[in-house]
């Protein structure tokens, strides 16, 4: 399966990028890893008239644990080196297992964490920790730069928030408050290596057995990955006891809005959230 | 427009002008005749075309050469460097019978060797995830996994 034709521009800064990006709408593509972009073009789904290739950028694949503050990936920074850094294992273990349960050794190899986010697609798995981590995008475009929460930033199946001649330039999770925890859980027909066919991200803020905040997000059970905020309200103030976590389970798999397709049917689906909410936050509380 | 690049690949180097769309799998396969990578899927899913890039495996058919302008690459051919001693990896996909079609081999062996690499010592259970990127239609894995953990301890006893 050949690719098309296309130009191969690799800008050394990014505000360079934005700008052969917005030159160059809509044809030009920015490509970080090349692991989705490359089989859309190859599908033809896509068809890049150039293709901006921000590997060259310095410093963009930056990972940063700055102490109470936050953590910051950098746009090109691997799947794989946010997966086995020390420190965000250490602090932020959730997002570093969601990122080493994406796609297979070699795609960690190559693609990168907001490039999964940029992909917008409903199942990215790194998508639904960072959401119940208050992620922040920062936006970078012609004009200046710009920050907005991640779970504001997936508009549709494959549309984000940016508009033309801008490029996500890292992202920004803040240092998880005291007494939280945090849990990834996913689920596919086929293990390790396919898309999940329904995944959960949790936090939970713990004051003694009272839970003082939580944070649901849910992926590939609605056109973005999304929050199930009614969830939520229903564990604020109270002690997570089994029961309510079995019903927070079944009131995030009323909240979704699943599709059947290949990988699993909606019913599935909506029983699989269920399940993996509870868990989810099973879990985050446990780590509390 | 084509673009110049330099590549080492097994110690040597090419200086190649390429078309920007070509991926790396063809340079290897049409360009260089390294025909030991193989091309399965090409959606990096199937893991056939597996080759390492400074040390890392990649799927060459998402890689554009372009990109790897300045870099080593290590294909299959390269694990035996003199042609004439197998790596102990080859040799123990043929002494446990890992080999039916041969078609995933060489991704296999890159996948395997990038595991040891990292991990010399490693459990039945992560040779499996480390190879769940490749994948062999005639199904032999159990074959697979064995001949890997029969590499490590080999590779270890050295």
């Amino acid at each position: 399966m050949p690719l098309p034709k296309f130009e191969y521009i690799a800008p050394t800064t990014l505000e360079e990028a934005c700008r052969l990006l917005k030159d160059n709408a809509p044809s030009a593509r920015v490509m970080a890893g090349g692991t989705d972009l490359l089989i859309k073009a190859k599908h033809k789904t896509i068809r890049p008239g150039i293709v901006i290739g921000l590997k060259k950028i310095p410093d963009l694949d930056l990972i940063k644990v700055e102490r109470n503050k936050g953590l910051t990936i950098g746009a090109t920074a691997l799947l794989a080196d946010v997966a086995a850094h020390r420190q965000i294992k250490k602090f932020y273990p959730a997002i570093a297992y969601a990122a080493s349960v994406t796609a297979n050794v070699q795609v960690r190899n190559m693609g990168t964490v907001v490039g999964n986010l940029c992909n917008a697609a409903p199942s990215a798995d790194n998508a639904p920790t960072l959401i119940a981590m208050d992620a922040q995008v920062t936006i970078m475009g012609v004009e200046g730069q710009r920050t907005m929460p991640l779970e504001d930033f997936f508009k549709g199946p494959g549309l984000t928030a940016l508009e033309p001649g801008e490029i996500v330039k890292e992202i920004f999770v803040p240092w998880p408050p005291a007494h939280s925890g945090v849990s990834f859980q996913h689920i596919s027909p086929r293990g390790k290596v396919d898309i999940s066919a329904v995944c959960v991200g949790a936090t939970v803020v713990m004051e003694g057995n009272i839970c003082k905040e939580a944070r649901v997000a849910l992926g590939a059970v609605a056109p973005i990955p999304m929050r199930a905020k009614k969830t939520e309200r229903l564990l604020t103030g109270k002690e997570l006891t089994d029961e309510l976590l079995e019903q927070a389970g079944i009131q995030a798999a009323k909240e979704a809005k699943p599709i059947s397709d290949m990988r699993a049917s909606a019913q599935y689906r909506r029983q699989m959230v269920a399940v993996l909410t509870k868990r989810a936050l099973a879990e985050a509380a446990k780590k509390a | 427009m084509k673009k110049e690049i330099s590549i080492k690949v097994n110690g040597d180097i090419y200086h190649l002008a390429v078309d920007p769309w070509r991926t790396l799998n063809e340079v290897l396969r049409n360009d260089l005749n390294l025909t030991g990578t193989k091309l399965g899927c090409g959606t990096g899913d199937c893991g056939a075309c597996t080759v390492l890039v400074d040390g890392r495996t990649v799927s060459s058919c998402l890689t554009l050469a372009v990109e790897v302008d300045g870099k080593e690459i290590m294909t299959i051919e390269g694990l035996a460097p003199s042609g004439e001693q197998l790596h102990p990896i080859q040799k123990a996909f043929i002494e446990k019978g890992a080999i039916q079609c041969g078609y995933c081999t060489p991704g296999m062996e890159l996948s395997a060797y990038y595991l040891l690499k990292n991990n010399p010592r490693p459990s039945e259970q992560e040779i499996r995830e480390a190879l769940s990127g490749n994948l062999c239609r005639c199904t032999g894995y159990n074959k697979i996994v064995e001949a890997v953990a029969a590499a490590a301890e080999e590779l270890a006893s050295k």
